[in-house]
C-alpha cells in the first residue's frame, strides 16, 4: 500500500516539474489580465486544466458571458472523458466508489498518461501520482502570479520541454512493440499538424482539436488493428 | 470585475471541468467486453499524447531549434528504453544546452 504510494509520487515528479513551468506562465497572464494573485491560484487549485484556464480568463474579462464559458469548457475539456473512460477498464478492485470521485478531480492529460502505463491502476499509486502535480500546478500559479519574471527565463524554457519529453517517453515503447501503434501515431501526427498548419482549421481550440485527432486516430485503429486479447 | 461574477465564472469553470472527468471514472465500472471499444480504448492513449506533443513541442521553448533537438533527445533516450524522469530531464538538459549555445553565439 505504502510502497506504491511512493512509486506515484516518484512518477509524478516530472509532472510536478512540467506543470511549475506551465502554472508559472498561467499565474503571470492572469495578473497581467488584471486577476488577484488569490484569484488565479484559486482557479488554478479548482480547475487544474492547462487549456480551460488559459481560455477561461479570456471569457472573464467580459461580463456575463456564462454560456460561452460552459461550452468552451467543455470542448477544451471532452479529452478527459475518454481518458477516465480509458482509466475506469484499468483500476484494482478497491478503487471504487467515492475513491473515483475524489480522484477523478486528477485526471489530468498527464497523470492519464503516466497511470495509463500501469497494468492496474491502484488508488494509493494514484494518491501518490497526482501529489507533485497539483502541489506544482498551485505553487507554479502562486509563484507567478506573485513574482512575474523574477526566475531566469531561460530555465522556464529549458522546463517547458519536460511534459513532452514524458509523452514521447510514454509513446515510443508503444510504438516498438506494435506496427499498429505506430499507424495511429502517424495517424494522430499527420492530423493534428493540420489543425495547427492549415489556416481555417487552425482557429478550433487546441482542446478541442486534440480531442478530434485522438478520436479520430484511434477509432481508426480500432476498425483496421483490432486489439486480440488485452492483458 | 466584480466578485459575484469572478466566482460564478469560476464555479462554471470548476464544476465543468470536474464533472467531465469525474462522471464517465465513477460511473463506468464494468469491464467493456466490446472488442472495437476495447480496441479503441487501447489506442486512445497514444493518440492523445501524440496529437499533444505535435506540433505543440517545436513551439514550447524560445526557439524551435532548442525544441526540434529537446525532441529528438527525447525521443532517442526513449527508444532506448529510459524511463520517464530521465527522457524528460534530458530533453530539459538538451534545450538549455542549445539555447545557451544560441545565446552566446547570437549575443558575440
Amino acid at each position: 500500500m505504502k510502497e506504491s504510494f511512493f512509486r506515484g509520487v516518484k512518477a509524478g515528479i516530472p509532472i510536478g516539474l512540467g506543470y511549475l513551468s506551465v502554472s508559472f506562465t498561467f499565474g503571470i497572464m492572469a495578473v497581467s489580465y488584471g486577476f488577484h494573485w488569490w484569484q488565479a491560484l484559486l482557479i488554478s487549485m479548482l480547475t487544474v486544466t492547462s487549456a480551460g484556464q488559459f481560455a477561461g480568463i479570456g471569457t472573464m474579462l467580459y461580463p456575463g458571458q456564462y454560456i460561452e464559458m460552459l461550452v468552451s469548457q467543455l470542448t477544451i475539456n471532452v479529452r478527459y472523458s475518454f481518458m477516465s473512460i480509458s482509466l475506469s477498464q484499468k483500476t484494482d478492485e478497491k478503487f471504487k466508489g467515492i475513491w473515483r470521485w475524489l480522484f477523478g478531480f486528477m485526471m489530468t492529460d498527464e497523470i492519464f498518461a503516466v497511470a495509463s502505463t500501469e497494468k492496474e491502476v491502484s488508488r494509493s499509486f494514484f494518491a501518490g501520482l497526482m501529489t507533485t502535480p497539483y502541489l506544482g500546478w498551485s505553487l507554479g500559479t502562486l509563484i507567478g502570479a506573485l513574482l512575474g519574471n523574477v526566475l531566469p527565463h531561460r530555465l522556464m524554457s529549458a522546463l517547458s520541454l519536460a511534459i513532452y519529453g514524458m509523452f514521447v517517453a510514454i509513446v515510443m515503447p508503444g510504438m516498438k512493440e506494435s506496427r499498429a501503434v505506430v499507424m495511429v501515431v502517424l495517424l494522430a501526427l499527420g492530423l493534428s499538424s493540420l489543425f495547427y498548419y492549415v489556416p481555417v482549421l487552425s482557429q478550433v481550440s487546441s482542446g478541442l482539436a486534440i480531442s478530434i485527432c485522438a478520436i479520430v486516430a484511434a477509432l481508426a485503429g480500432a476498425a483496421l488493428f483490432p486489439v486480440k486479447e488485452e492483458a | 470585475m466584480d466578485l459575484k461574477s469572478f466566482f460564478i465564472y469560476l464555479a462554471i469553470m470548476a464544476g465543468s471541468t470536474y464533472l467531465i472527468r469525474a462522471i464517465p471514472f465513477a460511473v463506468i465500472h464494468k469491464k467493456i467486453e466490446n472488442q472495437f471499444i476495447k480496441s479503441f480504448l487501447h489506442y486512445i492513449p497514444y493518440a492523445v499524447l501524440t496529437a499533444m506533443t505535435f506540433p505543440a513541442i517545436l513551439y514550447a521553448t524560445d526557439y524551435v531549434l532548442s525544441a526540434a533537438v529537446g525532441f529528438g533527445v527525447a525521443m532517442l533516450f526513449a527508444s532506448k528504453g529510459k524511463s520517464l524522469t530521465v527522457v524528460a530531464a534530458a530533453a530539459c538538459v538538451a534545450v538549455f544546452l542549445v539555447e545557451s549555445l544560441l545565446g552566446t553565439v547570437l549575443l558575440s
